[in-house]
């Protein structure tokens, strides 16, 4: 079963090609059977294989496809890796992947582009399956580069409108910076150790380097500029919002469930070289718990729903990231596919209230939805409790290990962490208490079909049963068998577990009861003023715009006409300026020839005569 | 004697020639250029060159200006070009090319007097000419020759009357 | 011995040409500029033969035939020109025929 491996990718693959080819001309009832077919069959494909895989606790299993390019001592393969961190992430992407395909099936059938949806989102799955089953960093960096291409062409599936098309080119741009930084990293590494293969390029690092010297540390940094880049962290987190604009489960499936946690996966993936730089793995846990903070802080002031439940994902996985820094690899991991489930879910019942309620986002234009809309109301309920990491749903456990094992490091990031699960409360609770209690501000056109109720079903359980998934991750992370007993902690245990309910306490008492107006607050200038950043994302846009955007629209202003090329402009223009000159010397006038050469031989003469 | 006579030529020569740039009528300017050509031919005589002294008379002011004589028949030269030569001889356009042209005469002026004294009037005839010219000079007649034909043929092309018709094609 | 000096000789000769180089480049008729031409030539031709009277050398009197060659084809076909051009334009100006300007 587990030499099929290569069929996984390949079937999505083959997916995009049959509907890049074909297209629209294919019938509408064949196009998804075609996308989530292909995926489906991957999924049955890796629940085979991980069944097998993880039965019989097998040794990392290598699938050589053949060879990608070979010059000199450089030799890329084509092969895949698979151990229990690859099989996780598998599960992850053909299993939510397929189910929102499902969903989409119906989400997308009235849109045009229902075979171009289709196509991108298998090229999509295709690369991040690449990405994840790369035995060699070139290949990863290919689909590193393949789910960013599909990201950029579903955020802007609806290019008619302009702004579509510049919320794709801000995801693409700003995650190209961080991928110039990967790859010179990668570059790095290939020069130092001769190698593209990730699991000697780990065991060469840990031989030869010593830790906390130049070499690791600028190669963790530069491939944590990658990560950070792929995964919307702090700096590089203000295009996550934006691309919102794509479709809904194209927001579920890139920019919650998949494609935004490869950063994460890099890191977890090459984290020997990461444990050999203390101060850049320090560096991640503080990113992680800066940017946890600063996206739930704007996930406050949102109104719209998708841009709340985008902000609750940079924050997520500013946890994911704080897990990895405190070396709780396996416990970010975990977060990662339990945040896939809810998050995924979130967005997917996000995306069914915004197609049975007239396309509308605001949620203060909603209201009362809990009647009209009960399975979407459950799956919001559902989904919140586990992102807010309410007891026995599945961000509990991922999240609480996380924070314990922050707790160990240091009582600051612990802090942070649950002023997060605090500030992730309140906001969950937020969308939760606007949209669905109180009085309905408008009727629901229409309620979900089975195609999208079933994945609503689905990840309801896997939200809430997902953390019984046991993962085998300690033989991928051999250096953390001390995190795992730290639950003696009763204190902090206690803490942790109660900041969510404070959260959601106070969620209720501002949006539910009414028993604190948001009104009063907001008579406040100073409240509004906060409002404003916090709705701003911080104001990293604005400070994109001063620090990089103007001062490369004057750049290009002041060289609108190309300094460099005048230089040839200027060739051009002299050897027109001597032709006019010697064309007007040609008068056709045969006296004037006569006297210029009489003039001629006067100097001629007078040169004899002189010298 | 011989310098008088020189002089007296000379003073023709310059005068015969100033007189024909500066006339309006073609036909005058002729005359006057055949009375320059035959003051030359005196001078070529007083030199001692009897032979060229009559080939200049013969061919340069006999057959060659015959053959301006019939041209400027053919043009129908009339009162009208006279007085658009009136126009055409303004001080304004002449006196730019006359001082070019004087100063080269001044240069050539300093490069004749600065060669030194010398005397002429060696006498040679036409015997030492015709074995010169048929010893080692034969191939010089041969191109002589050769260049007469092509401006035979040249002057029978150029003065068919059909290149009229391409004319008129092309306009 | 005759007397007549080498200089004086030369000197006329460079007087008739720059008067004939005068009269090309001043006179806008084209027989002027071709008879203008001719008074060039043969001031040319008068320096050869002085020439070959200093020397006593029959070379000075070839070259005057030469010369002397040289201006009857030049006529022949420069007349033959003039004849052409009256025909086209008309005219018989110089300046005017300048359809060769760039």
């Amino acid at each position: 079963m587990i030499e099929l491996l290569g069929w996984v990718p390949f079937l999505p693959f083959l997916g995009f090609l049959i509907l890049a080819i074909a297209g629209e001309r294919l019938s509408r009832r064949l196009i998804p059977w075609i996308g989530a077919g292909s995926v489906g069959i991957s999924a049955l494909l890796t629940a085979l294989i991980g069944a097998q895989f993880l039965k019989g606790a097998m040794p990392p299993y290598r699938l050589a496809l053949g060879s990608w390019m070979a010059v000199d001592n450089l030799s890329v393969p084509f092969g895949f890796y698979l151990d229990p961190l690859s099989m996780t992430m598998l599960f992850v992407v053909t299993g939510v992947g397929f189910l929102i395909h499902v969903y989409s099936a119906e989400f997308m059938e009235s849109d045009p582009g229902y075979a171009r949806f289709f196509a991108y989102m298998n090229l999509f799955v295709s690369a991040m399956l690449v990405l994840v089953l790369a035995d060699n960093l070139v290949l990863l960096y290919l689909g590193w580069e393949g789910v960013g291409l599909g990201s950029y062409l579903l955020i802007g599936f609806w290019y008619e409108d302009p702004n579509n098309g510049y919320a794709a080119r801000k995801a693409f741009v700003m995650t190209r910076a961080g991928d110039t930084s990967m790859a010179i990293g990668l570059f790095l590494l290939f020069t130092q150790l001769h190698t593209f293969d990730i699991q000697s390029v780990m065991t060469q690092a840990t031989n030869l380097w010593t830790p906390g010297t130049v070499l690791p540390v600028a190669a963790a940094a530069l491939l944590l500029g990658g990560a950070v880049g792929k995964s919307a962290q702090l700096p590089l987190q203000s295009w996550l919002p934006d691309a919102m604009a794509g479709p809904t489960p194209v927001s579920a499936l890139i920019h919650a469930a998949t494609m935004v946690t490869a950063g994460v996966y890099l890191i977890a993936r090459t984290h020997a070289l990461f444990m050999l730089a203390p101060s850049v793995q320090f560096a991640v846990a503080v990113i992680g718990a800066v940017t946890l903070l600063m996206a739930g802080c704007s996930a406050l002031a949102q109104t719209d729903i998708k841009r709340i439940l985008a902000y609750s994902t940079i924050s997520q996985i500013g946890y994911m990231f704080l897990a990895l820094g405190v070396g709780a690899w396996s416990a970010a991991i975990f977060h990662l596919l339990t945040h896939a489930f809810f998050k995924a879910l979130l967005f997917l019942a996000a995306g069914a209230v915004i197609l049975c309620f007239h396309h509308e986002h605001n949620i203060f234009r909603m209201g009362g939805l809990r009647k009209s809309m009960p399975l979407a109301f459950l799956s919001f309920m559902i989904g919140s409790a586990a992102l807010s990491g309410l007891p026995f749903t599945s961000g509990y456990y991922s999240k609480h290990e996380i924070l314990l094992a922050a707790f160990e490091v240091s009582p600051v990031l612990w802090t942070a962490g649950c002023l997060g699960a605090l500030i992730t409360g309140i906001y969950s609770f937020r969308l939760v208490f606007v949209a669905f209690f109180g009085p309905q501000h408008a009727q629901v056109e229409k309620s979900p079909g089975w195609r999208m109720s079933a994945p609503l079903l689905l990840l309801c359980i896997l939200a809430l049963a997902g953390a019984m998934l046991e993962i085998p991750l300690a033989s991928v992370f051999s250096a953390l068998a001390a995190d795992e007993n730290l639950h003696e902690l009763n204190t902090v245990s206690a803490i942790t577990v109660a900041a969510p309910f404070i959260g959601v306490l106070i969620a209720g008492l501002f949006y539910l009861t009414g028993a604190f107006s948001t009104q009063r607050l907001e008579s406040l200038v100073w409240i509004r003023q906060i409002q404003r950043f916090f709705f701003s994302g911080w104001g990293m846009d604005a400070f994109y715009n001063i620090l990089l955007v103007r001062p490369f629209k004057t750049i290009a202003r002041l060289n609108k006409n190309d300094a460099v090329d005048s230089i040839y402009s200027a060739t051009a223009f002299l050897s027109l300026m001597f032709h006019r000159l010697f064309s007007s010397l040609q008068t056709g006038q045969v006296r004037w020839y006569a006297s210029s050469m009489v003039l001629g031989t006067i100097v001629i003469i007078a040169i004899g005569w002189l010298s | 004697m011989m310098l008088f006579l020189f002089y007296i030529t000379s003073a023709v020569a310059v005068f015969a020639t100033v007189m024909m740039i500066t006339r309006l009528n073609a036909v005058h300017g002729l005359l006057y250029l055949i009375l320059s050509l035959l003051a030359a031919g005196v001078l070529f005589f007083l030199l001692g060159a009897h032979f060229a002294a009559v080939l200049e008379v013969i061919i340069y002011a006999g057959a060659i200006m015959v053959l301006f004589v019939f041209v400027i028949m053919m043009l129908n030269q009339g009162q009208k070009t006279t007085d658009q030569e009136r126009i055409w001889l303004q001080p304004t356009i002449w006196i730019g090319p006359s001082v070019l042209a004087v100063i080269l005469f001044a240069e050539m002026l300093i490069v004749i007097v600065s060669g030194g004294n010398a005397e002429t009037g060696q006498i040679v005839d036409s015997k030492q000419v015709a074995i010169a010219l048929y010893g080692p000079y034969l191939l010089a007649v041969e191109l002589a020759s050769m260049l007469l034909l092509a401006g035979l043929v040249g002057a029978y092309h150029l003065g068919k009357p059909m290149l009229k018709k391409t004319l008129g094609k092309r306009a | 011995m005759n007397g007549i000096p080498l200089e004086l000789g030369l000197v006329l000769s460079a007087v008739l040409f720059v008067l004939g180089l005068i009269g090309v480049m001043v006179r806008r008729n084209l027989i002027m500029i071709l008879m203008s031409l001719e008074v060039m030539l043969n001031a040319t031709g008068l320096a050869f033969i002085v020439a070959g009277s200093r020397w006593g050398q029959a070379d000075g009197q070839i070259m005057f035939l030469l010369i002397l060659t040289l201006a009857a084809a030049e006529v022949g076909v420069g007349l033959g020109l003039a004849l052409q051009i009256f025909h086209r334009f008309q005219t018989l100006d110089a300046d005017s025929v300048n359809e060769m300007q760039g």
